[in-house]
């Protein structure tokens, strides 16, 4: 029981920030935009994000620290949406290719990271800072059978975080008229604007929601799992381009993939824990292994009919009808 | 017709170009505005910076990103985005290592690096089928299936080395054997790491031109990546292009691998897992050579050439990461491309039109 806890407390480090990352990118897709730039939005926003509470920890600005971790979320987050105008005005307004800008966003951010890292800290090129933002235990609640010890117990507010997101963007999306319209736009963005839908206004929404989300889900990646910022998410920006695609498009089917991914992640780690898994003899590659080759297997029985929106990808253009 | 197109790509390659130096100008400037003047020259001067060891030195990083720039860009021909080219470069480069060094001794040196050469073309080959077979049949998006074989190839290839090729003493894999030929390179550009490597590199990107251009196969490709509808009405089978153009592009990027690997220069794999930078800076070389086989040739060399400028930019206490910023600025702008031809055109038929008219005027 104690093992089947720790993973699953465990498994929501991993799968928190992906779930977040994978909705923006759901939001920018359904518009019509691939956005193949979350992994650069992601470093955008962490570095950001990082460098702040690196400025008000270092400066000692005497602040509660969930606090100070929703602000540097905010800043995080914002900044990634700032980011996301770039590949947002080269997709919509000048029609560009948009694998193409998003890659130069891939490569931007990085750089430009390191490049700033470098120059504020004499040729040191990782941000550090302090995490002191994990919540030891919440009184009351940590105390319910099962849940409490996964979801009460040792974790980061930005798992309540990303519950309600994946609520928030489910409602938005299905049950009001913007998310309606932002649908439309990446089905048949022709109909949308023959209906009276601004298409350019949407796609615009859809690209700044996958910026604030990408640059708020960078942040979240790094803080529980380091105390440097390197410029650098692991490859998670395009790890939730696959569970985006893994889930098909769908919110919740997006956070049964991300949970999905964040245990064999998890277990890859910790089967040396788990007597059953030992008892096996599989080595560790195999559970490393194992979400990208059931990614492939999934997608390789569910492509034929997947629910991709059907003008993601295609500039919209007002003068092709 | 023709030539004109590729003119404008080329002004329009060069319009962005000249953007992205500028806008590196400007940050340097900005983070170091009394060397800025200084390290620019140097970033500008950077393959002749030190002669011909500068110059043997661009050569010798082009050779990688020019195959990985060759494969992202045969299989766009096709359509296909190949995001997978780390996992095949990876892949390629290990079997080409592993081979290396087990037959070191038992087959002559001057088979053996053609032997492992294609050993990686190969593996890099099998590691582009599978996505190929599963976009070709089961309609897998590409790209997705790209980065996950990316992961399996980094995973596998760091058990590969920790089983076979293992170096306990330095925590990495042994390094190559052998070293491939020089063809005297070495004697032109002394002092630099430039070898063979570079000349089989644009040898593979003629053939690919000539693959592209002048066989019925290369018509297919291309005409399949334009409208795979049309194409398939046509006659052809698109399955079939599909997958013999991944085929392609992972063969090149495998090679891209095994050329790195047993170039003799200690080049060694670490069991870090992260993706190896080379397969992704083949994107932007790809990109800026507007995706033909001729122009990733020109593109890596370039890319390479402001690589090693901001290499010895560093002793002006300016990052080298500079580069990527300047690089990714420069594909940011070449993905307007199509806005910049588009304005050409209208500026040339303007031109054009006047003429018209001043000569309807006189008639």
């Amino acid at each position: 029981m104690n093992i089947i806890v720790n993973t699953l407390n465990q498994t929501l480090v991993f799968a928190i920030p992906l779930l977040i990352v994978a909705l923006g990118g759901m939001f920018s897709e359904r518009s019509g935009v691939i956005n193949i730039a979350l992994e650069g939005i992601m470093i955008g926003g962490a570095f950001v994000g990082v460098f702040f509470i690196y400025l008000m920890e270092t400066n000692g600005v005497a602040m509660n620290p969930q606090l100070l971790l929703v602000l540097a979320l905010l800043i995080a987050g914002l900044f990634g949406a700032l980011f996301s105008l770039l590949h947002a005005f080269a997709a919509i307004n000048l029609k560009a290719d948009q694998t193409i800008s998003g890659t130069a966003i891939n490569m931007l951010a990085p750089g430009l990271g390191l490049f700033l890292a470098k120059l504020i800290f004499n040729g040191n090129s990782s941000v550090p800072f302090e995490n002191l933002f994990r919540i030891h235990e919440i009184p009351v609640l940590s105390q319910i059978p099962f849940i409490g010890p996964i979801l009460f117990k040792g974790v980061y507010i930005t798992t309540y975080l990303g519950i309600a997101i994946l609520i928030i963007s489910a409602i938005f999306l299905y049950k009001t008229k913007s998310g309606l319209r932002l649908r439309a736009c990446g089905e048949n963005p022709q109909a949308a604007d023959a209906a009276g839908i601004n298409v350019y206004k949407y796609r615009y929404i859809g690209v700044l929601l996958s910026g604030f989300l990408g640059g708020m889900g960078g942040l979240i990646y790094i803080i529980p799992i380091s105390s440097v910022f390197n410029s650098d998410v692991g490859g998670y920006g395009f790890l939730a381009l696959a569970i985006l695609i893994f889930g098909n498009w769908q919110p919740y089917r997006i956070a049964a993939a991300s949970l999905f991914f964040g245990i064999m992640k998890t277990l890859a780690y910790t089967y040396t824990t788990i007597p059953v898994l030992i008892s096996l003899g599989l080595p560790s590659v195999v559970y490393k292994l194992i979400p990208y080759i059931a990614t492939l297997i999934l997608l390789a029985f569910t492509s034929k009919n997947s629910a991709a929106p059907k003008a993601s990808g295609i500039p919209y253009d007002k003068s092709k009808r | 017709m023709k030539n004109k197109e590729s003119t404008k790509n080329l002004l329009a390659s060069l319009i962005a170009i000249i953007i992205g130096l500028l806008i590196g100008f400007v940050i340097i400037l900005i983070a170091n505005p009394s060397q800025a003047l200084k390290a620019m020259g140097i970033l500008m001067s950077g393959g002749f910076y030190k002669g011909l060891r500068s110059t043997g030195q661009v050569l010798y990083s082009a050779i990688p990103i020019m195959m990985t720039g060759l494969s992202v860009a045969f299989a766009f021909k096709c359509g296909n985005f190949n995001i997978g080219t780390t996992g095949q470069y990876t892949v390629g480069g290990f079997v080409a290592l592993l081979l290396s060094n087990t037959l070191y001794g038992s087959v002559p040196d001057s088979v053996l690096w053609i032997i492992c050469l294609v050993a990686a073309g190969l593996a890099g080959a099998l590691w582009a089928f599978i996505p190929g077979l599963l976009k070709a049949y089961r309609n897998v998006n590409i790209v997705i299936s790209g980065i996950m074989f990316n992961y399996i190839g980094m995973l596998l290839v760091i058990e590969g080395v920790k089983a076979f090729i293992y170096d306990a003493a330095g925590a990495r894999s042994e390094v190559s054997a052998i070293s491939l030929p020089k063809f005297g390179l070495d004697k032109i550009f002394r002092g630099s790491d430039v070898n063979g490597g570079i000349i089989i590199a644009i040898a593979l990107c003629v053939l690919a031109y000539i693959i592209l251009n002048k066989t019925t196969f290369g018509y297919e490709l291309k005409a399949c990546g334009y409208n795979p509808d049309a194409s398939k009405y046509a006659g052809m089978s698109e399955k079939k292009i599909v997958i013999i153009s991944m085929l392609i592009a992972g063969f090149f990027s495998g090679i891209g691998g095994g050329l790195v690997y047993i170039a003799g220069t200690g080049r060694a794999f670490t069991t870090a897992e992260v993706l190896l930078p080379e397969g992704f800076n083949g994107i932007p070389v790809a990109l800026l050579g507007m995706n033909s086989p001729l122009g990733c040739i020109l593109a890596a060399l370039f890319v390479s050439y402001i690589n090693v400028g901001g290499n010895y930019m560093q002793a002006c206490n300016i990052p080298v990461e500079i580069i990527d910023v300047i690089s990714a600025v420069i594909i940011y702008f070449s993905s307007f491309a199509l806005m910049i031809k588009l304005y050409l055109e209208r500026y040339h038929k303007t031109k054009s039109n006047q003429i018209k008219n001043e000569k309807g005027g006189q008639e």
